[in-house]
């Protein structure tokens, strides 16, 4: 056999290793430490209220940096990573989810957080929100639907409502909507929330839930393009004069179709958890299936497996 | 031997045994007839003798049913290809028949299934001719079951009659095969199998036994391509991959599945390509080069998360199993016609590196090679196989796998810093720290498809995109410099030098051997570093008056095929010209040096 023309020095050239610290030796983070680039967006923008509130998420839970992984697509949202002085990515248009897929089923250590927007979620990255949904991998994923395309200024967006008038529907939008609610129980998502920019309780409440909830988390987050629909969610702002209308106490999260019923409200609807389900993650599946292969295969060292493999091909 | 005979069984008659340095078999049927596993028998009793081995095979792309063919070659010496004719066609039904006489030398032998096959007169004269009762026998044989199951291992008995085959070593062989099955599949097939090898044909038909070869030293394994590859994988440390099904690479995919978890890895059948793709960069960041793969449709479906991993400097393996295109194409034919796409698909300056892998065991030593250099220089490396290398089964030397194997894990020892687009880095490449590195400085990079300075934050300035162009470019021009000098299969000078990649490896230096025994003075080099190609291979060129560039793709708007369009744009040479082919079949020797000897007179 000939050999590999290249070798396996690690190009790890001019890194300099330093010792472990005990977690009890290290300062807790505080937001200064947390937050990395200022943000690109425009000022009054419903993104800077779910970034601050991530950051308090980390804060409160005592993450370290390198604990947490922030992933996005593209979109206004999607530069999120940026921001977050943790390890993040920022990936291609809509793929964010079979991103973190990748990150975490090969990393259960890892609080894996995914922002992005209507576009990624429910228009190029669509059916990656249905399958990563139905195979229930463990994270986060926070959508900041602002019901337009902002980045690319002011076009229909899948969840632009009938009549909206954008740069490609001068005319007023025709299409229906999507209705991000339905769409994830129906994809079978394990837990479902619906959240708004303008109530910061509320969403960091919302968040810490979805982050302790084993499983695909999704959380939709109304969070208002100041530039390209300004207003579009006074309806459930108080404060504009809308009503901030909670899921109801007795409403019953393990039931589909009273998630289904709920998602059925007129804008604004409700706001809350409408769905979680306890139910084994892919993580945990994999896991099972290495830990049963393992099994079989004993103390056997990696080549040793492979030797064993050939030693039938002979 | 014009005459055809109605064998009939036959007691203790003795038959004449002649000498035979090779045999060239082609087997046809239907898919569903297990043509494949008579060919797996062979190459495998081959791989466990002191025979040489190569196969060829076709499949039809319907689910069940439609025409199939398993054509293998054994030798004493070394063999180079398939054959281009067969010495024996064994043929179960009359298309088999019809279709594949052709393929037959003249004099050589067609065994058919009488019960299936009415033979045409006008054919005696050319080929011997005989019939067997294949279909009837195999039920007699096997206890009267109305399915003809089994008829597979009843005419592997009466191959290893013709060239007096190792029995022992082939029940060995049936016993392996059918392990973990119930008890009764065996008996059965060792019935069929030894009804077979016990027909008599001795009076009709004259029986060989290959010469011996010289004794091998080390064991011989015997797999396909698409076997070599996935294995190979494992052995350099790959622990996850992610892809999407279709066929020439979803062998692939079903092997990682099936043995990844057993080495503590995962493999995750993705709802598409593009989430395929992105699910095997996500792994790699998170630690480890993974792998993902697919046939041309889905190389063009991930090219956009290609030139993210090229912008980003994310390691990543892609396999390419090219098959017949564009679109659908022809599924399940060869064709080598992804090379630019593999070089070139995609948006932006994207430089990745693409290798081709020339035989069964080149794809074993091909992944290890991609992993290594995805993992050194931070880049997408394309291994490009076909369908022929894929499906073809070769024997060859064990590894020796203590060495070979690699430990990848990754290490999450904290740093005191980092950039992960470090521009003035003393390899040129930092490794990507994964999630899961404390940075004591504070500052953690983020990894983008954004042009980016060096802690991988968004910039549009024109230094910098000039800056990081150039790094992501000079990285490969450094990795061409480890190439080893290109091999010379011939003298280094004479009148014609044949250039080739992938799986023609074996026709075209077939096609060397028999030039130079016909006294013409023909060479040949079969490149694997498709991007970067090594250095130095215009002092190769310079040494012939002709290069013929022998692909298995069509010759295009201008003329050439598609490496010789990347090497005459290279190396500016004229007498670079192109032997090309889209019939879907691979290169016949004979085909090589007609059309060489053509174009040479055609200046």
């Amino acid at each position: 056999m000939s050999e590999p023309s290249s070798n396996l020095t690690a190009r790890s050239g001019n890194l300099v290793t330093v010792p472990p610290l005990a977690d009890e030796d290290r300062k807790p983070l505080k937001k200064k430490d947390i937050a990395a680039d200022h943000p690109t967006w425009c000022p009054g923008c419903g993104d800077f209220s779910v970034l601050a509130l991530y950051f308090k998420l980390i804060e409160r839970r005592g993450i370290w940096h390198e604990k947490v992984t922030t992933v996005a697509g593209i979109g206004c949202s999607s530069r999120f990573p940026y921001f977050v002085q943790a390890h993040g990515v920022h990936y291609i248009h809509g793929r964010a989810l079979p991103f973190a897929s990748g990150v975490s089923l090969s990393r259960p250590d890892l609080h894996v957080f995914v922002f992005g927007g209507d576009g990624d979620a429910f228009s190029i990255g669509g059916n990656h929100l249905n399958h990563t949904a139905r195979k229930n991998i463990k994270m986060t994923y926070v959508i900041m639907d602002n019901f337009v395309y902002g980045l690319t200024k002011k076009q229909t967006s899948p969840t632009s409502p009938i009549g909206f008038k954008s740069k490609t529907d001068t005319m007023g939008s025709k299409d229906r909507p999507i209705n991000p609610m339905k769409q994830l129980v129906a994809a079978g998502a394990s837990f479902i929330a619906r959240t708004t920019s303008t109530n910061p309780k509320h969403l960091l409440d919302i968040m810490e839930k979805a982050m302790d909830h084993d499983g695909f988390s999704v959380i939709e987050c109304l969070s208002e393009c100041v530039e390209f629909y300004a207003g579009a969610f006074d309806a459930s702002n108080p404060r504009k004069g809308g009503e901030f209308k909670e899921v109801p106490a007795d409403h019953d999260v393990t039931n589909e179709e009273a998630a289904y019923q709920l998602a059925a409200d007129p804008f604004p609807g409700y706001f809350g958890i409408f769905y979680q389900e306890n139910r084994p993650t892919k993580n945990a599946n994999e896991t099972a299936i290495i830990e049963s292969a393992r099994s079989n295969v004993g103390e056997k060292q990696d080549w040793e497996i492979l030797q064993a493999t050939f030693n039938r091909m002979k | 031997m014009s005459e055809s005979t109605e064998a009939a069984p036959a007691e203790g008659s003795s038959s004449k045994i002649s000498p035979i340095t090779e045999a060239v078999i082609r087997i046809a049927g239907n898919s569903q007839d297990g043509i494949q596993s008579i060919g797996g028998f062979l190459a495998r009793l081959a791989g466990r003798s002191e025979q040489e081995v190569m196969t060829f095979m076709t499949i039809p792309s319907t689910i069940s049913g439609g025409p199939s063919i398993f054509q293998v070659r054994i030798g004493s010496g070394e063999v180079l290809t398939a054959g281009d004719e067969a010495d024996v066609l064994l043929a179960f039904y009359q298309h088999s028949y019809e279709k594949h006489i052709d393929s037959l030398k003249d004099g050589g032998v067609v065994l058919y299934d009488s019960d299936h096959v009415e033979p045409n007169d006008e054919w005696r004269d050319q080929y011997h001719h005989v019939g067997v009762a294949i279909t009837s026998l195999t039920v007699e044989a096997i206890g009267g079951t109305a399915r003809d199951k089994g008829k597979n291992i009843f005419a592997l008995g009466l191959i290893a009659n013709t060239f007096s085959l190792d029995v022992d070593k082939l029940e060995i062989l049936i016993r392996e095969r059918f392990r973990g099955k119930a008890e009764s599949i065996t008996v059965n097939a060792l019935n069929a199998f030894h009804a077979g090898y016990q027909y008599e044909l001795g009076n009709v038909l004259e029986t060989f036994r290959f010469h011996d070869s010289e004794q091998r030293t080390r064991d011989q394994l015997v797999m396909t391509g698409n076997e070599a590859l996935g294995y190979g994988l494992l052995a350099a440390g790959v622990r996850f991959g992610a892809g999407y099904p279709i066929t020439p690479w979803s062998d692939i995919m079903e092997l990682l599945r099936r043995e990844l978890p057993k080495y503590g890895g995962t493999f995750v059948q993705c709802e598409d390509e593009i989430a395929s793709v992105s699910t095997a960069i996500g792994a790699s960041y998170a630690g480890r080069v993974a792998v993902t793969g697919s046939s041309g449709p889905g190389i063009s479906l991930k090219t956009e998360a290609l030139g993210w991993a090229i912008m980003a400097e994310m390691p990543l393996v892609i396999i390419d199993v090219q098959r017949g295109g564009p679109s659908t194409g022809m599924p399940t034919n060869v064709e080598q016609s992804d090379l630019l796409i593999a070089c070139y698909g995609g948006h932006g300056d994207a430089p990745r590196v693409v290798l081709a892998p020339q035989n069964v065991e080149d794809c074993f030593t091909t992944a290890i090679e991609a992993v290594n250099i995805a993992r050194n220089y931070n880049v997408p490396v394309i291994i490009l196989t076909d369908q022929a290398i894929a499906t073809r089964i070769e024997a060859f030397d064990e590894p020796d796998l203590k060495s070979v194997c690699q430990d990848l894990s990754p290490t999450f020892d904290a740093v005191a810093e980092h950039q992960p687009y470090d521009l003035n880095h003393q390899s040129g490449t930092p490794q990507h720290l994964p999630p899961g590195t404390r940075i004591a400085s504070g500052k953690y990079p983020v990894v983008t498809g954004l042009e980016h300075d060096e802690a991988g934050h968004p910039t549009a300035s024109p230094k910098l995109h000039l800056q990081m162009t150039a790094k992501r470019r000079n990285k490969l021009r450094d990795l061409a410099t480890t190439f080893p000098t290109q091999e010379i299969y011939g003298p280094p000078e004479g009148h014609v030098l044949l250039v080739g990649w992938g799986s023609t490896m074996g026709p075209i230096r077939e096609a060397v051997d028999r030039a130079r025994k016909e006294g013409d003075s023909f060479s040949a080099i079969h490149i694997r570093h498709i991007s970067p190609l090594p250095n130095g291979l215009e002092e190769v060129f310079a040494g012939f008056s002709h290069v013929f560039v022998v692909e298995m793709n069509d010759e295009g708007l201008y003329g050439y095929g598609q490496l010789a369009t990347l090497l005459r744009s290279r190396y500016c040479d004229r007498k670079i010209r192109s032997i090309t082919k889209t019939d879907g079949l691979t290169f016949k020797v004979k085909e090589i040096l007609s059309r060489s000897r053509a174009l040479i007179q055609s200046p």
